[in-house]
């Protein structure tokens, strides 16, 4: 309906002013009503006028700021509009509007009753059609807020779409209202349309950001959607949106039609104007000429025939007519003809003296031939009409019988028989060949009435007055005063004989399109002439129609587009929440994990919303975690580099001085650091286990050596905390197998630090065993070792539990059981199926939790996560690690109890492989650090310990040393044990946990002990046994107590082998004190025993220094104190084998010296070479090159080029530090490391 | 004979055994007075007492040195600074850590000319000096004293 209300509206406009008005009522009533939407909007109306807005605005469910936005949007085109027509509106019509809204309701009747408005309907129809719809939608409104928001985001484009309809609407009745009565430029057009589309994107722009908002708060919600009616909505919506872009492409292809139409009628009209002033002009010319003629007839009546003799002849005539003919302008000439009865013929010829000639018809010759004299006399005839007066321009018919021409005698005798002018046909005038017409008036004796009968006015006739018409000239002449002559074809037609018009003048133009008829009237009632009028060209494109529908066609499609993009992002949005939902739904329903897994659901959730831009575009949810863990990865790899360089430089401040609250400020901050690496290796590591990335290696390891490394990571941490860590492997798991040591140490560590941090009290309790022998026996702590020991058993100091640490401790076995390995157990030769289980007594993981903890990032809860930290990938890892490595890993735990994790690993048996067979020594001295001391062989060790797992995991470290073990597991037995000398064999050590039987247990038995030889009671000829004292920490008192009696020392848990070793190696003496250092010192010791070696220092200390170091290592020193004392020594022949230089020193240093020893020595070595002197005298020597080797306090100046150069062989720095020492010497005393060391 | 060191770091408010997981306080003495320490054995059963004699006489002629020379040559920094030098070197070898790194500002307060921390500087070695031949000497009036039960308790597993 809005097109044609349009085309009304514009043909109205276009035709009265009462249409005028109406548009101005309409652009009028629009503004108005926005307005007071507007202030509706704003919701301050107070005014009883608008309730009905604010009515409407209830009932739409828009929201205040919606329909501010909508009523800008529309008064601001409205508000456009208005400027441009707002000379066009009355006063009266915006009462009349204003009227009109007031009592605007919604329905819209009364409105298009009072109001023919089409723009009105359009607008409240639309209105209606939201109201109606929300309708349809109220019920579902009100189920929730969260619904609400949904439906309301899917209805708010429907909404906004009407909106831009109106808005479209408005703008185009601007458009055309505009055109028709501005005769609007295209310009205004195109800034009409401009300023339409940016107000419409702009609204669009805004209703998406809202969506986005909206959206975002949806995923914060943490209630579920109902997806399915907000589903719907959508659906409702696109077809509204299918609907709107069908009405807006036809409104478009109306606009253009309507505004054709009117291009059409507006040309049509232009050239009637055209014509009619034209014909008009020409008529008026005509008759104004025509009168001339008529007075100047008068003139010849009154002047020549009234007057005796006569006061006009040939030349007055002349002479007037030549000055008055711009009084006739539309006349070449004029003439006048006497009439000449046949019996006055010869006196008139007398009188005139000529004859008169006859008009020749049918001459065609022209002007300048024409010779009146060469004409034929008349013949005779009733009478004569001869030509006596003529203007100077028709001289030549002067004595031409006018009667003798025909189309003359015509209009003479008409115009004497009427007594009016007389036109004739359009002839071809003599001599100009032009074509005209001749215009002849009688002139009467007497003044005739005016119903006077023709035979009355021929009698009374005494002469005729002619005048010719050049038309073509004429009118050309006529033409060329109008404007626009060149657009416009005009023809003039006599029409007397409706049958043959005459065509008088006109181009050979054909004419175009329409053709527009006037006609003229030249004061002849019986001729008839009229005028053709077209236009020259074909009418061009209606361009302005076409610009202007096409952008609006565009604009509907675009408007179309986003909406439609604008639904189905939203929709995708949904989708995805919905599908994030169900993920958590998932999550949340697996639900179950122990409060040991480090990481909460939040975390996930804080990633998740980190990364939802991301995941949006990604619909599955494996890709989506697959996503998330690679850029994980991306990102923390980025992020690592960059914290290298903090930690570094945090490293290097502590090494500043640093007062106590800088120093604690740097503490953290490196240890926040290195939590924070931690975090981020692990997030690469699961990333590069979840991509399938890891490979892992198959070298040869010694499994017990990974436990100890494992232990030794742990132990200050479970000395502060107190807590007991111990190792047990078993005697059945080989000593070497193959497999990935690394990743094996991984995932004991990520198991052992998980239970570290949980584990407040108690012990962290590890252990090693085949799958077969737990199969086996079925009960771990029993009969794990059952050989090679006595177990002196005492009743009385049962244990209720028999752990550790003597707390309850979760079942393993429960875990073990649904173990693939224990039910189907593939025991074939090549391979070693271990089984590992790390056993506390933390704080237990709940029922509900222990579904998820190996899920990433998921910890029991966040309460756990918040009092203990961790990111809750560790157990993931080791879950993946494990499982590469063909193992399960599987837990049981009792919340307040503690858990155990056990996991099962399969490695290779190495076959080639044993302790005393090594084939290549390099290889597995990366894996199986240090070979286990044989110092301690053949040793016996009596444990005295309460509790027998913890004897056994001391049994376990001594027999690696080869040292045999007898366990006593109360105080009286071990005493029994000890003091018993009829045994055959006495123990050379005693270990004693430190609360063997209970808190300081340990201590009182070494008291006793002490006391027991201290009394005497105690003597015997054997050895004393060292008593070792095992526990987490000692006090300086019993430290001190134990070292002054000489009888104990104490070894710090927990326990591993090189810890005791060391103890014991210090302990009894045997070997060197720094064991790490053995080898090099047994080195050193060979290469420098019985060497001759001179010290060059300045300064006494360090001299002393320098050569106690040296003789330690058996070296023979001397020493000096300056270069020059030092070339003295050292001039061949001498006995030195190397020499150690200082360089800094006074007067001569190190470097200068070298030189001229190097120079005495080449000077020598020459002159021997030369035969100048004989090698005898030089020792037999044929080469002198004494090693020297720099001293130096700063490595950093020293460079070894620097040292180099100047003829030193090396350096060391001061004071020595055995490592450089035995490399430098080694270098260059050329002993074979190796030899000596076997 | 690690003892004697053990003691000497609790004399020293165990900064000793701290040094190297904690620079700060530093002690009198560091990780290369046990290493001398360990170079004593039968054939040179004073060492220790040997050489920390010998690097108080050799430290308080440099010490003297040092100040003769700053009397003498107002300015020459580069002259002072060798014998701070030579005084650092004693130092550091028989690890009198808190008199080196006060070696080590002296000869940065020469480096940097000014004459006042030099001076400042001087000082405080002179008080470190006088510190550590006080500790030094208790330390091994001690040594002597619990000399043969010490030596009973060292020499028993052996």
């Amino acid at each position: 309906m809005a097109p044609d209300g349009a085309g009304e509206c514009g043909g109205s406009c276009r035709r009265t002013k009462a249409a005028h008005a109406g548009a101005g009522a309409v652009a009028g009533f629009l503004v108005c009503l926005l307005l007071v939407w507007a202030i509706g909007g704003c919701g301050r109306s107070g005014c009883g006028g608008l309730a009905k807005t604010e009515e409407m605005v209830g009932q739409f469910n828009l929201s205040s700021s919606q329909l501010q936005e909508l009523a800008s949007l529309l008064s601001l085109s409205e508000k456009r509009e208005c400027m441009g027509k707002s000379g066009l509106i009355s006063d009266g019509n915006q009462v009349n509007s204003m009227t009109c809204i007031s009592d605007t309701p919604c329905t819209g009747d009364r409105i298009s009753g009072g109001n023919k408005n089409w723009l009105t309907d359009v607008i409240f129809e639309d209105l209606c059609t939201i109201q109606d719809k929300y309708d349809k939608s109220a019920p579902a409104l009100l189920e929730n807020k969260l619904l609400q928001n949904v439906i309301h985001q899917g209805i708010g484009s429907p909404i906004q779409r009407n909106v831009h309809q109106c808005d479209l609407c408005a703008g185009i009745s601007g458009l055309n209202v505009d055109q028709n009565i501005v005769s609007s430029s295209n310009q205004t057009v195109v800034f009409y349309l401009s300023a339409l589309f940016g107000t419409i994107i702009i609204s669009i722009v805004q209703a998406i950001c809202k969506r986005g908002k909206k959206s975002n708060q949806l995923c914060h919600d943490e209630k579920l959607l109902q997806i399915p009616s907000a589903k719907a909505g959508r659906k409702w919506s696109k077809r509204a949106v299918f609907v709107g872009v069908l009405v807006g492409l036809c409104i478009s292809i109306c606009i253009f039609s309507s505004m054709y139409a009117d291009v059409v009628a507006r040309r049509k009209e232009n050239l009637v104007n055209m014509c009619d002033e034209r014909a008009r002009m020409l008529q008026d010319q005509f008759n104004v000429s025509m009168n001339h003629v008529h007075a100047l007839a008068i003139l010849v009546s009154t002047f020549h025939h009234g007057k005796n003799p006569s006061a006009i002849d040939q030349r007055t005539f002349e002479d007037f007519t030549a000055r008055t003919t711009f009084e006739r302008p539309l006349m070449s000439g004029v003439a006048y003809a006497l009439k000449v009865l046949h019996s006055e013929r010869e006196l008139f010829e007398q009188q005139h003296g000529w004859k008169i000639k006859k008009m020749e018809a049918g001459d065609q010759s022209l002007v300048h031939d024409y010779n009146p004299e060469k004409l034929e006399p008349s013949p005779v005839q009733d009478e004569y009409a001869p030509v006596i007066f003529s203007q100077e321009t028709v001289k030549h018919i002067i004595s031409v019988d006018m009667l003798s021409g025909k189309e003359d005698c015509d209009n003479i005798l008409r115009s004497r028989a009427t007594g009016k002018g007389a036109l004739t046909s359009p002839f071809k005038l003599l001599k100009s060949n032009h074509l005209g017409v001749v215009l002849t008036y009688t002139v009467y004796k007497y003044d005739l009435p005016p119903n006077a009968t023709p035979e009355e006015r021929i009698d009374a006739t005494l002469g005729y007055l002619g005048a010719s018409f050049d038309v073509p000239s004429l009118v050309d002449k006529l033409l060329e005063q109008l404007a626009s002559k060149q657009k416009i074809v005009v023809k003039l037609y006599d029409t007397t004989n409706h049958t043959s018009p005459i065509k008088m003048y006109g181009a050979d133009f054909t004419m175009s399109g329409d053709l527009h008829i006037s006609s003229i009237d030249f004061g002849d009632p019986t001729r008839k002439h009229e005028m053709h009028c077209g236009f020259k060209h074909e009418p061009p494109l209606p361009w302005s129609a076409i610009t202007i529908s096409t952008a609006v066609a565009i604009i509907v499609l675009l408007v179309g587009h986003i909406i439609y993009a604008t639904l189905n992002s939203l929709e995708k949005a949904e989708d995805n929440y919905r599908v994030m939902r169900e993920l958590k739904g998932r999550a949340e329903a697996a639900d179950v994990a122990k409060s040991q897994v480090p990481s909460t659901s939040s975390n996930v959730l804080l990633y998740f919303d980190v990364l939802s831009p991301v995941f949006y575009l990604f619909s599955s949810s494996a890709e989506r975690l697959l996503l998330a863990l690679q850029f994980l990865a991306t990102v923390s790899h980025e992020i690592r580099t960059p914290m290298n360089g903090v930690l570094g430089m945090l490293q290097m401040l502590m090494d500043t001085e640093l007062d106590t609250t800088q120093q604690d400020f740097v503490v953290t901050a490196q240890e926040s650091g290195k939590v924070l690496i931690n975090l981020i290796n692990e997030v690469l590591d699961l990333a590069k286990i979840e991509s399938g990335r890891v490979e892992l290696e198959a070298v040869p390891f010694d499994v017990r050596d990974i436990l100890d490394n494992v232990i030794s990571l742990f132990s200050e941490k479970s000395q502060t905390k107190g807590i007991e860590l111990a190792v047990l492997v078993s005697d059945q798991v080989p000593v070497v197998l193959i497999g990935d040591p690394w990743r094996f140490r991984q995932i004991i560590t990520n198991l052992v630090g998980n239970s570290m941090k949980f584990t407040e009290r108690g012990h962290i309790f590890i252990q090693v065993h085949l799958v077969a022998e737990l199969n086996r026996t079925r009960n771990v702590l029993d009969d794990v070792s059952a050989q090679n020991r006595e177990i002196i058993n005492d009743p009385e100091t049962f244990m209720p539990c028999n752990t550790l640490s003597g707390l309850q401790v979760a079942d393993n076995w429960k875990s073990l059981k649904n173990f693939k390995m224990f039910k189907y157990l593939n025991d074939a030769m090549d391979t070693v199926n271990l089984v590992v289980t790390i056993e506390d007594t933390g704080i237990g993981i709940t029922k509900d939790a222990q579904t998820r903890i190996f899920t990433p990032f998921m910890q029991a809860d966040s309460s756990t996560s918040r009092t203990y930290g961790g990111t809750g990938i560790g157990l993931s890892i080791t879950k993946c690690l494990v499982e590469l490595m063909g193992g399960e890993v599987g837990f049981t735990s009792n919340p307040g109890v503690g858990s155990t994790f056990s996991f099962t690993a399969v490695f290779k048996k190495s076959t080639a492989f044993c302790k005393e067979n090594k084939p290549s020594p390099g290889d597995i001295k990366r894996y199986c650090s240090e070979p286990t001391p044989s110092d301690f062989h053949g040793m016996s060790a009596l444990i005295v310990d309460g509790r027998c797992t913890r004897a056994e995991i001391t049994i376990y470290h001594l027999r690696r040393l080869g040292i045999q073990c007898d366990i006593a597991d109360t105080s009286e037995s071990g005493f029994s044990a000890l003091l018993d000398n009829s045994s055959k064999r006495s123990p050379n050590m005693v270990l004693i946990d430190k609360d063997a039987w209970g808190e300081g247990s340990g201590l009182a038995f070494y008291r006793r002990f002490v006391d027991l030889r201290l009394n005497g009671t105690h003597k015997s000829s054997q050895a004393t046994p060292k008593i070792f004292l095992l526990g987490c920490s000692i006090s300086p008192t019993e430290s001190d107590y134990l070292r002054l009696t000489g009888y104990g020392d104490f070894i710090r848990k927990p326990l591993r082998l090189s810890t005791i070793a060391a103890c014991f190696r210090k302990a009894f003496g045997v070997g060197i004190t720094r064991q790490h250092h053995k080898d090099q010192s047994l080195v050193l010791r060979s290469v420098l025993t019985g060497k001759q070696i001179l010290v060059v220092d300045d300064n006494a200390v360090n001299r002393k220094v320098a050569a106690g170091a040296l003789k330690k290592y058996g070296a023979i020193v001397t020493c000096v104190e300056s270069g020059n004392d030092a070339i003295t020594m050292l001039q061949p022949p001498h006995t030195f084998d190397a020499c150690f230089m200082d360089v800094q020193m006074p007067e001569m240093d190190g470097f200068e010296a070298t030189r001229l020893i190097r120079a005495v020595e080449r000077e020598i070595n020459d002159m021997i070479q030369t035969g100048k002197v004989s090698v005898q005298s030089y020792s037999d020597k044929a080469h002198w090159h004494v090693p020297i080797l720099a001293m130096t306090a700063d490595v950093i100046q020293a460079t070894f080029e620097g040292c180099i150069q100047c003829g030193m062989d090396g350096y060391v720095s001061k004071p020595f530090e055995e490592q450089q020492l035995y490399s430098a010497v080694a270098h260059f005393l050329e002993i074979d490391a190796t030899d000596s060391v076997s | 004979f690690n003892g004697a060191a053990h003691l000497v770091r609790a004399d020293d408010s165990d900064a000793a055994t701290n040094r190297r997981r904690r620079p700060a306080p530093p002690g009198y003495l560091d990780e290369q007075f046990s290493q001398v320490e360990d170079l004593q054995d039968e054939t040179s059963p004073n060492f220790t007492e040997e050489v920390v004699s010998l690097f108080f006489k050799d430290s308080t002629r440099l010490m003297t040195n040092i100040e003769q020379t700053m009397e003498k040559y107002p300015r020459d920094f580069s002259r002072w600074d060798a014998h701070v030098q030579q005084l650092k070197g004693s130092c550091s070898s028989i690890g009198a850590s808190r008199m080196k790194n006060e070696c080590t500002s002296f000869r940065n307060s020469c480096g940097a000319g000014n004459i006042e921390s030099c001076m400042r500087s001087l000082q405080k070695v002179k008080g470190e000096h006088a510190a550590l031949r006080q500790k030094l000497e208790s330390y091994f009036q001690l040594l002597r004293q619990a000399g043969p039960a010490g030596m009973a308790i060292r020499h028993g597993g052996m």
